[in-house]
C-alpha cells in the first residue's frame, strides 16, 4: 500500500540557526487525499510544506515521493544536503507548487508561464504543451487572459493562472502555500472554488491555509500544527467538532 | 561634409576608430562584468575574493595610469616572455602591443569592474520568489539562470549599463595619448598645425555628443523591450 502512496514524510525536523522550527512532523497521503495544514503564524506549517519539495532541506527525516526516498548526504561543513540534484529536480516536477505571492514569471505571458516547465522539464512538445495549457486555462476560467502579462491581471486571476501552471505539470501532488492569503477578500472565493473542483476530481493536494471553511468542507485530513509539532490530526469532523487538544479549542474559539 | 582644410575625412575616420574601440571595449566589459558578478554571488570564497580584489584595484587606480601601465608595462612583459621562450624552448613568438588592442584591453578591464557592480546589484534585485518558482518546478540551476534570472536581471541592469557606456565612450579619448589615431588625436594634430583649436575640437565634441545622444535613444528603446510585463511605477 505504502509503495503507492503519492507522498510520505517521516519525522521531519528543521532547524534554522539553532531555532528548531519543526520538531518531527510525519504525514502519509493516499491518492486523492486533500490534506489541510492549519495553525497560527509561526507554527511551522509553511516551512513543513517547503520541506516537502526541498525548497528547505529538512535537518532530519525522510521524504518519500511515490515510493522513492530522497537521498541526502552531509556536505563538507557537515550540513545535510540532497545527495543528487537530478533526483530532486525529477521529484519537484512531480510536486507542483502554488505560492502565496503567485510567483508567476513576470517577463512571460500567462501562456508562456504555463508551457515553460512542461516543455523544458518534462520535454513535452510545444504544440502539446500549448493544448494542455489551453485546457487548464479553460478549467480555471481565464482562457481569455492567456496573452496577458501577470502584472496586468487581478490577484485572483494571477493565482488561477498559477494553478493552471501547476496543473500543466500533471503532478502527483499539488502543494498550496497559503494560496488565498495575499488576495483581496472579494477575490478569495474564485480561487477556493477552483481548488474545490480540483479536490472533487480526486487530485492529491496539500494545502497550507487560514480558510477554515475550506479545511472543514474540502479536506480529507486536517493537521493542526503548533510550535513545530502536530497538535491535532484527523478527519475534519474530528479536528473541528471534537478536538482533544486545548490549543485547537482555543484556535477555533471565536476571537471577538 | 566638413572639409576642415582636408582634416575632415581623417576626423571622420578617427570617429570610426572611436566607435570600434568603444564597442569592443563594451563587449569585453560586459563579459568581465558578468563573470565578476557571478563570482561575487557564487558563494565561493576564492571567487569572491578574486572578484573583490579586481573591482577594488581597478576602481581605485586612475584610468590613465592603468592605460600607460598596460601599454608600456604589457609590452615589457611580452618582450621578456618572448626572449624566454626563444632561448629556452626555441619558440619564435612575439606580440606587438598596438594602441588599439591596449586600448580595448584597458578600457574593457576598467569598465568590467564597474559592470561587475552593476550586474551584481541587478541580480540581487530579482525577486527571490521568481527564482524559487523555477526551482519548485524542477528547473536546473542553469535553466533558472538562463530563462528567469538573466532576462529579469537585464531590466535592473540596463540603466547602469547605459551610464557606464556613456562614460566608456568618453573614456576612449584617453587612448589618443598612447598614440591611437582616433578622432581626438587627429583633431589635436590638426589644431596644433593650424593654431585653431575651436575649429577642430568643436566638431569632435559634436560627434561625441551625437554618439551619446544616439545611444541614449537606443537604450530607451531597449529598456522598453526588456520591461514588458512591468507596470509603470512598479
Amino acid at each position: 500500500m505504502a509503495e503507492n502512496a503519492p507522498l510520505i514524510c517521516k519525522d521531519i525536523h528543521k532547524t534554522f540557526n539553532e531555532n528548531e522550527v519543526l520538531k518531527g512532523i510525519s504525514l502519509e497521503t493516499r491518492k486523492g487525499d486533500v490534506v489541510s495544514l492549519i495553525g497560527s503564524s509561526g507554527s511551522g506549517k509553511s516551512t513543513f510544506l517547503r520541506c516537502i519539495n526541498l525548497l528547505e532541506t529538512p535537518t532530519a527525516g525522510e521524504v518519500i515521493v511515490h515510493g522513492e526516498p530522497i537521498r541526502f548526504k552531509q556536505n563538507r561543513k557537515g550540513i545535510r544536503v540532497p545527495a543528487d540534484n537530478k533526483q530532486v529536480e525529477l521529484m519537484r516536477a512531480k510536486l507542483s507548487m502554488v505560492f502565496q505571492g503567485f510567483n508567476l514569471w513576470s517577463h512571460m505571458t500567462v501562456m508562456e508561464n504555463i508551457i515553460e516547465a512542461p516543455m523544458h522539464v518534462l520535454k513535452v512538445p510545444k504544440k502539446e504543451a500549448i493544448e494542455r495549457a489551453e485546457a487548464y486555462l479553460h478549467k480555471v476560467g481565464i482562457y481569455e487572459r492567456k496573452d496577458y502579462y501577470p502584472s496586468h491581471m487581478s490577484g485572483g486571476q494571477q493565482q488561477r493562472a498559477a494553478i493552471a501552471r501547476a496543473l500543466a505539470m500533471e503532478p502527483e501532488v499539488m502543494l498550496f502555500d497559503e494560496p488565498t492569503s495575499a488576495l483581496d477578500p472579494e477575490l478569495v472565493g474564485e480561487v477556493l472554488r477552483v481548488m474545490q473542483s480540483l479536490a472533487e476530481e480526486g487530485r492529491t493536494m496539500i494545502v497550507v491555509t487560514h480558510e477554515m471553511a475550506f479545511a472543514r468542507d474540502v479536506s480529507s485530513q486536517v493537521l493542526f500544527l503548533h510550535q513545530g509539532r502536530i497538535e491535532e490530526q484527523g478527519t475534519p469532523e474530528k479536528v473541528f467538532d471534537n478536538p482533544d487538544s486545548e490549543r485547537m479549542k482555543q484556535f477555533l474559539a471565536p476571537k471577538f | 561634409m566638413l572639409d576642415l582644410h582636408g582634416y575632415g575625412p581623417s576626423i571622420m575616420k578617427g570617429a570610426v576608430v572611436t566607435v570600434e574601440l568603444a564597442l569592443l571595449s563594451l563587449l569585453l566589459a560586459v563579459v568581465l562584468g558578468l563573470i565578476g558578478a557571478s563570482s561575487k554571488l557564487s558563494g565561493n570564497r576564492g571567487l569572491y575574493a578574486g572578484a573583490t580584489a579586481y573591482t577594488t584595484l581597478i576602481r581605485g587606480v586612475p584610468d590613465l595610469v592603468m592605460m600607460l601601465l598596460l601599454y608600456y608595462g604589457g609590452q615589457v612583459l611580452v618582450n621578456k616572455l618572448s626572449d624566454f621562450l626563444y632561448y629556452q624552448f626555441d619558440i619564435d613568438w612575439f606580440l606587438q602591443f598596438d594602441p588599439f588592442i591596449s586600448g580595448v584591453l584597458t578600457i574593457g578591464l576598467i569598465f568590467g569592474a564597474y559592470m561587475t557592480e552593476t550586474f551584481r546589484g541587478a541580480f540581487l534585485a530579482v525577486d527571490s520568489g521568481q527564482i524559487e518558482a523555477g526551482k519548485a518546478y524542477g528547473f536546473t540551476r542553469w535553466h533558472t539562470f538562463r530563462r528567469i534570472m538573466f532576462p529579469q536581471m537585464l531590466r535592473h541592469a540596463l540603466p547602469g549599463v547605459g551610464n557606464n557606456w556613456q562614460v566608456l565612450l568618453k573614456t576612449t579619448a584617453l587612448v589618443s595619448i598612447i598614440g591611437l589615431t582616433d578622432m581626438v588625436r587627429v583633431a589635436e594634430q590638426a589644431s596644433k598645425a593650424e593654431h585653431a583649436p575651436f575649429k577642430y575640437f568643436v566638431p569632435v565634441a559634436v560627434v561625441y555628443l551625437l554618439l551619446t545622444a544616439g545611444s541614449e535613444l537606443f537604450i530607451r528603446w531597449v529598456n522598453s523591450r526588456v520591461s514588458v510585463g512591468v507596470v509603470k511605477g512598479d
